[in-house]
């Protein structure tokens, strides 16, 4: 008898315990989607390891090694991050039959920095009919910025446009009433720089901007482009064209013996690959804009961010080249990613992690520029939107003024 | 001719391959058709999606085989065609809001056309020559996507995106199951078709041509015709492959349809067995799994690891699928007894 009911109370005291350990659990709220769980969270990537852009793969690699970092360090509150990457050889088709293995066979928590234009826009719509978060697409396009139309979709880097309208900016104060006359490469990247270049100007546009060129990827060389622009003499040129035409570019109007002020894009700013192409004594003075760190630049030995940077490459990338400029851009993109995972608790739905994602304060990743902040919020999906102007001096860029804002979004 | 020119003209001649060796028996046929029937309901959309693509590849690369292995012209050009019948298709449902169905045809008409009319240079070229002048059009076409001329009706390097297609009559299934069985329809019709082609006069005709051009000449065969038509019927295929793999993939832009798409058709047919119909699925599944296995060994070098399987492939059974194949049926035969 006596035994009986010892063993009853103490399956009622089990099941207290057990009913109290459940609702203990269900205070603290950890909610879970697919791709999440106490232990692990796993995260979606496709860049382009092999084809056309395959020089971008570094990108992911980098992301991949920043997670060993973190897993090493213990995780995101106590979670392991699975950094599951595939290659989409930059070819549309691939990235969605890529994406969709993410999502449906490997059920990811949310598709992380997809890189290209082409590709994003290929994968889009079906990340957003499933509901599943496209964070951080590593494309310069304006359209990402899109809260309205494509609530699961985010950008990261600032968008072509910010970059023109920084540049319009600038040349309205520092120049007023300077003819401008715009090279521009004629597709979505060129055009979007056009557009930016006009809203920044806004009323003036007219008056300022005195020639719109425009060239075809497919041309040799730009040169005739050249020497029609000078033809009509402007104060400013706008180069908005790819690294090759660049180079061609700040070339050529050496050559003619024109000097004319010379602001070239972000994309096509690299020292390696433009600059010393062109000749580094015809590319004095050009002016550019930029929003993270040069990993080769000297000024930032001391600085406690790229420390943090070369330790992280010295551990976990050993051999890399540190002038590469995809090893700042993936460890400044995974490092934001870490953030909004480490916002989101114990709340791992994708509609929280979307929500952390647009609620971003003030954020600053190691690689950034000092002054270049991170910010969003439920309408602003445009992460980094600031950029500093630079000039080219002796073999390198050196930083000068304020960081400027250009914050846009689409219609 | 001169001793230069014969090894060149004779370097890429395909082996004779008799006609009913062109075929699948009966039998198999149904098996095989089961399994494509059967095997969706039992996995995941994911997977159903690669099937879809794994047909469409697959129509792609028949379409190069009737090609190749039919008539004896070779092609790198069929990402051109491709992309061809994807942007018809593509710009047919998003700017005239025509029916996915029907735009297939008009696809197939519109690429049969330009094969045709490429075909017509093509006739003064043969071996090495025909494959470089295909090359040209396979390099050239990605970029005459982009141009500002066409941009209103191609979204330029932006592509279009393409709505996909709900299951009609209300049937209970998923968006990617109905536009697989709806690819199986077609990619059976025009299968029975291709094989019916070869066996017919006009495929006797394509093949006296690979076999000896100057010898069918003299039986009376119009050279010229059965050498553009065979360009035609090629690439209107693989227009209709083109058109499906819009649908599919909901998305057309000018980077989808590069050189690398010819290479791999060209590869699919190899290791199918050129010549054999029913190789080009063996062979679209080659291009479409092979680099994701290569990548899951190592990501770094995932292309050397796909070369190693590549050449391990033609090394050890050079005439693709159709050896295996060959050598299963010589093992079945001999149990039998």
């Amino acid at each position: 008898m006596l035994s009986t009911s010892t063993t009853r109370i103490a399956a009622f005291t089990t099941a207290v315990i057990a009913f109290a350990a459940m609702s203990g659990s269900a205070l603290a709220q950890k909610k879970y989607d697919t791709g999440a769980n106490d232990t692990e969270i796993k995260v979606g990537n496709i860049m382009p390891y092999s084809g056309p852009a395959s020089a971008y793969g570094v990108i992911g690699k980098t992301e991949d090694a920043y997670f060993k970092m973190i897993n090493d360090k213990g995780g995101i509150n106590g979670r392991k991050v699975n950094f599951v990457t595939y290659d989409d050889g930059y070819s549309p088709p691939k990235a969605v039959e890529q994406v969709r293995k993410l999502v449906e066979s490997d059920e990811v928590l949310v598709v992380f920095n997809p890189l290209g234009t082409p590709s994003n826009t290929a994968i889009q719509k079906y990340l957003n009919s499933k509901k599943v978060p496209q964070l951080f697409v590593a494309t310069g396009a304006t359209k990402w910025n899109d809260a309205k139309n494509f609530p699961w979709t985010i950008g990261w880097q600032p968008s072509y446009q910010s970059e023109a309208q920084i540049y319009a900016k600038w040349l309205m104060k520092e120049k007023p009433g300077a003819k401008v006359a715009i090279l521009y490469q004629n597709d979505d990247f060129g055009k979007d720089y056009l557009k930016g270049t006009k809203d920044g100007f806004g009323d003036k546009a007219a008056s300022s901007i005195i020639m719109e060129e425009s060239y075809e990827v497919s041309e040799p060389t730009i040169d005739s482009h050249i020497v029609k622009i000078k033809a009509a003499n402007p104060d400013v040129l706008l180069i908005y064209t790819t690294p090759k035409f660049g180079a061609q570019t700040i070339k050529k109007t050496a050559e003619l013996g024109w000097k004319p002020l010379q602001i070239i894009t972000n994309v096509s700013a690299s020292v390696g690959s433009v600059m010393a192409p062109a000749g580094f004594e015809n590319a004095q003075g050009v002016l550019s804009a930029a929003y993270a760190k040069d990993g080769a630049d000297s000024q930032w030995n001391n600085d406690p961010g790229m420390k943090k940077w070369i330790e992280f490459l010295d551990k976990y990338m050993p051999g890399a080249d540190k002038t590469d400029g995809s090893l700042v851009y993936g460890y400044g993109a995974a490092q934001t990613l870490a953030k909004v995972l480490e916002m989101c608790g114990d709340d791992l739905t994708r509609a929280n992690v979307m929500k952390q994602a647009a609620s971003l304060k003030d954020f600053t990743p190691d690689t950034l520029l000092p002054g270049v902040k991170i910010n969003t919020s439920a309408t602003d999906f445009a992460p980094i939107a600031q950029l500093q102007m630079q000039r080219f001096k002796g073999q390198k860029w050196e930083l000068f003024g304020e960081t400027i804002s250009g914050d846009i979004a689409t219609e | 001719m001169s001793a230069a020119e014969d090894v060149v003209t004779e370097a890429p001649a395909v082996e004779a391959v008799p006609k009913r060796a062109m075929t699948l028996g009966l039998g198999t046929s149904l098996v095989v058709l089961a399994a494509l029937c059967l095997a969706p309901l039992f996995v995941k959309n994911f997977i159903i999606f690669q099937m879809t693509m794994l047909l469409i590849y697959a129509l792609a690369v028949l379409a190069l085989n009737i090609l190749t292995g039919g008539s004896g012209q070779f092609s790198l050009g069929q990402s051109a065609f491709y992309a061809v019948g994807a942007y018809t298709s593509a710009i047919l449902m998003e700017h005239a809001n025509m029916n996915y169905a029907l735009t297939l045809p008009i696809a197939g008409v519109i690429c049969f056309a330009f094969g045709f009319i490429f075909g017509q240079p093509a006739l003064r070229l043969s071996g090495v020559y025909l494959a470089l002048a295909t090359f040209a059009l396979a390099t050239a076409m990605p970029q005459l996507l982009k141009l500002g001329f066409f941009e209103h009706w191609t979204g330029g390097v932006q592509g279009l995106v393409v709505t996909k297609p709900d299951a009609p009559f209300g049937l209970p299934m998923s968006q990617d199951m109905w536009l697989y069985y709806f690819t199986l329809a077609v990619s059976i019709g025009i299968y029975i078709a291709s094989v019916n082609l070869l066996k017919s006069r006009s495929g006797r005709a394509f093949m006296a041509i690979r076999d000896n051009e100057i010898a069918a000449s003299a039986m009376g065969v119009d050279v010229a015709l059965y050498k553009t038509l065979a360009f035609g019927v090629s690439a209107g295929i693989t227009g209709v492959a083109g058109g499906l793999g819009a649908i599919a993939v909901q998305f057309v832009a000018p980077d989808g349809y590069t050189i690398t798409l010819a290479i791999s058709l060209f590869l699919g047919m190899v290791v199918g067995g050129v010549g054999w119909l029913p190789g080009s699925i063996v062979g679209s599944a080659f291009i479409i799994f092979v680099p994701n296995i290569a990548e899951g060994i190592s990501k770094g070098l995932s292309g050397a690891v796909f070369g190693v399987l590549l050449f391990l492939v033609i090394f050890l059974v050079p005439h693709g699928a159709r050896q295996v194949a060959m050598i299963a049926q010589g093992l079945i035969a001999k149990l039998k007894n």
